[in-house]
């Protein structure tokens, strides 16, 4: 509970910003650089194998005559775009860019960087912290919009390429009884994710005590709590908006 | 000048810091020494504002730090420099970024003036043709320089170093020392240098303020020191083996 309450004093001293417009934009860029290279690749692996093995395994559950083919492609689109993309990527994001961010402002704190900071009269955590959660809230939707993309892309290559469907079917099965409003409910779950990923990884970092070894526990803090959180809040928009 | 007037500090109803005074004046190097744990960093961390004080007082030429206001607050922390103990450099910015670091975030001092200053302070501190090396790729010497070189940059009025040559061999530490006592004297700084090396002390310390289990029990310069009849400092005093053997030798 008092962790929590930390948790929120922590999130409003980053607001009471400080330095100017122009050197948050450039740290913001840096950031946008750093959380995208970070994640690309490992987000791109992760959801084209998840797109594939949800259409191979839909394929191989629904052997019904009565059911279409085209069902397949219809699950395998409903599915990443609703759970997968946004959230098994933010489960990705939180172990690549969470466990990044903890570790680098963890060791800024031992080694007494954040210090130096505030001696200069900078607001620490504002300049180090908000930079990458306005990174990772441009960042975070993009990736998922990749990773919904590419899933669809795993699903129809494995699909056609077993045989279990044609091109036509799965194309059709994609566009059939389309509900927009899903797109936008992944986007406001990626939104939400990045938040929750950036913010707690920042939070655990920055108040690191001790030493390396320290540094490494609050990495893996940074991740664990991130998950837990992202999938209450998971949860918790589901009944919301759905 | 920096006045510390009382400082009371507890850390968990336990009392850290029982009633500090004291008094440093600029262009002298001013010490404050004592053995581990008595208190000398959270000292430091309160009068730089790191920390705040329970009771007491902190004020930099007539200025009470503690009870301005947050725009004053932030004029004095510009006019204040720190030497950290592992000198606290930015890891992913190069020594010319590091120390030109505090002039891009509180000045608007042009490029090349600020280029300029950078090259200036560098130089100053001995350290040349290495403003693009990162901080992991210089020694610890060069890495306190650097802290120093940043620490002075923006024309600091008072520095501050926190165990300056913790980390050092003899040699180069003498040499940091020495290089504080310099800077603080041409620019008539006011430094304070927190340390538990006697030998800083016999090099440089004009004057010295001894604390001991968050007490302050003496002030006086080097000179005075090896003859001050205060138990605790004595013991703390001579620890030190080499000036032990030369006090015995003197006794015989
Ligand atoms: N943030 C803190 N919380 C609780 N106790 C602290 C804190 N910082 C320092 N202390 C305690 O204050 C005492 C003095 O520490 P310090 O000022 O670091 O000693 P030193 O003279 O070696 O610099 C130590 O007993 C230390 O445990
Ligand atoms: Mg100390």
């Amino acid at each position: 509970m008092q962790i929590i309450g930390r948790y929120f004093l922590f999130l409003h001293s980053l607001i009471i910003k400080r330095e100017s417009f122009n050197t948050y934009v450039r740290l913001i860029i840096d950031e946008c650089i750093k959380v995208g290279i970070n994640s690309i690749f490992i987000v791109a692996i992760v959801s084209t194998f998840i797109g594939a093995v949800t259409a191979v395994q839909t394929a191989y559950n629904i052997v019904s005559p009565l059911i279409p083919n085209y069902v397949v492609s219809l699950v395998v689109r409903d599915m990443t775009l609703l759970e997968l993309a946004p959230t098994i990527t933010a489960i990705v994001f939180a172990g690549k860019v969470g466990s990044n961010i903890s570790g680098e402002l963890g060791t800024m704190r031992i080694s007494e960087q954040i210090d130096a900071l505030e001696v200069m009269g900078i607001n620490s955590s504002s300049f180090l912290v908000l930079p990458k959660i306005i990174a990772c809230l441009l960042m975070y939707p993009l990736l998922v919009i990749l990773a919904g993309f590419l899933a669809l892309i795993g699903g129809y290559l494995a699909a056609t390429l077993t045989g279990a469907m044609t091109p036509d079917e799965f194309i059709y099965g994609i566009r059939a009884d389309f509900i927009e409003y899903n797109v936008t409910f992944a986007l406001i779950k990626s939104v939400v994710f990045a938040f929750l990923i950036s913010s707690i990884s920042a939070f655990t970092g920055y108040f690191t005590i001790g030493g390396a070894l320290e540094v490494g526990r609050a990495s893996t803090k940074a991740v664990t709590s991130s998950c837990i959180a992202i999938l209450s809040a998971d949860y918790l928009l589901a009944q919301l908006l759905l | 000048m920096i006045e510390i007037k009382n400082i009371i500090k507890d850390f968990n109803n336990v009392r850290v810091l029982h009633g500090i005074d004291g008094k440093f004046l600029p262009g002298q190097p001013n010490l404050i020494i004592g053995s581990s744990g008595t208190g000398k960093t959270v000292l430091l961390k309160c009068m730089v504002g790191l920390l705040a004080p329970d009771e007491g007082d902190v004020v930099y030429d007539q200025r009470n730090f503690h009870k301005s206001k947050k725009d004053e607050i932030r004029e004095i922390r510009r006019e204040i420099g720190m030497l950290f103990q592992g000198g606290a450099l930015f890891d992913s910015k190069n020594v010319e970024q590091n120390v030109s670091f505090p002039l891009d975030l509180l000045t608007d001092t042009p490029r090349d003036e600020k280029l300029d200053r950078v090259n200036f302070v560098l130089k100053r501190v001995g350290l040349e043709n290495v403003n693009k090396k990162m901080p992991s790729e210089i020694s610890g010497g060069m890495k306190k320089r650097v802290g120093i070189a940043r620490a002075i940059v923006n024309n600091s009025r008072y520095l501050y170093c926190d165990e300056p040559n913790s980390g050092l061999d003899p040699l180069t530490a003498i040499v940091i020392d020495h290089l504080i006592e310099e800077i603080t004297e041409e620019f008539n700084i006011t430094t304070i240098v927190v340390t538990h090396d006697m030998n800083s002390v016999m090099e440089i310390g004009e004057y010295v303020l001894f604390m001991h289990q968050g007490r302050k029990l003496w002030e006086g310069s080097k000179n005075e020191i090896l003859t001050a009849d205060v138990k605790e400092l004595q013991d703390f005093v001579y620890s030190n083996k080499l000036l032990k053997a030369v006090r015995n030798e003197k006794h015989v």
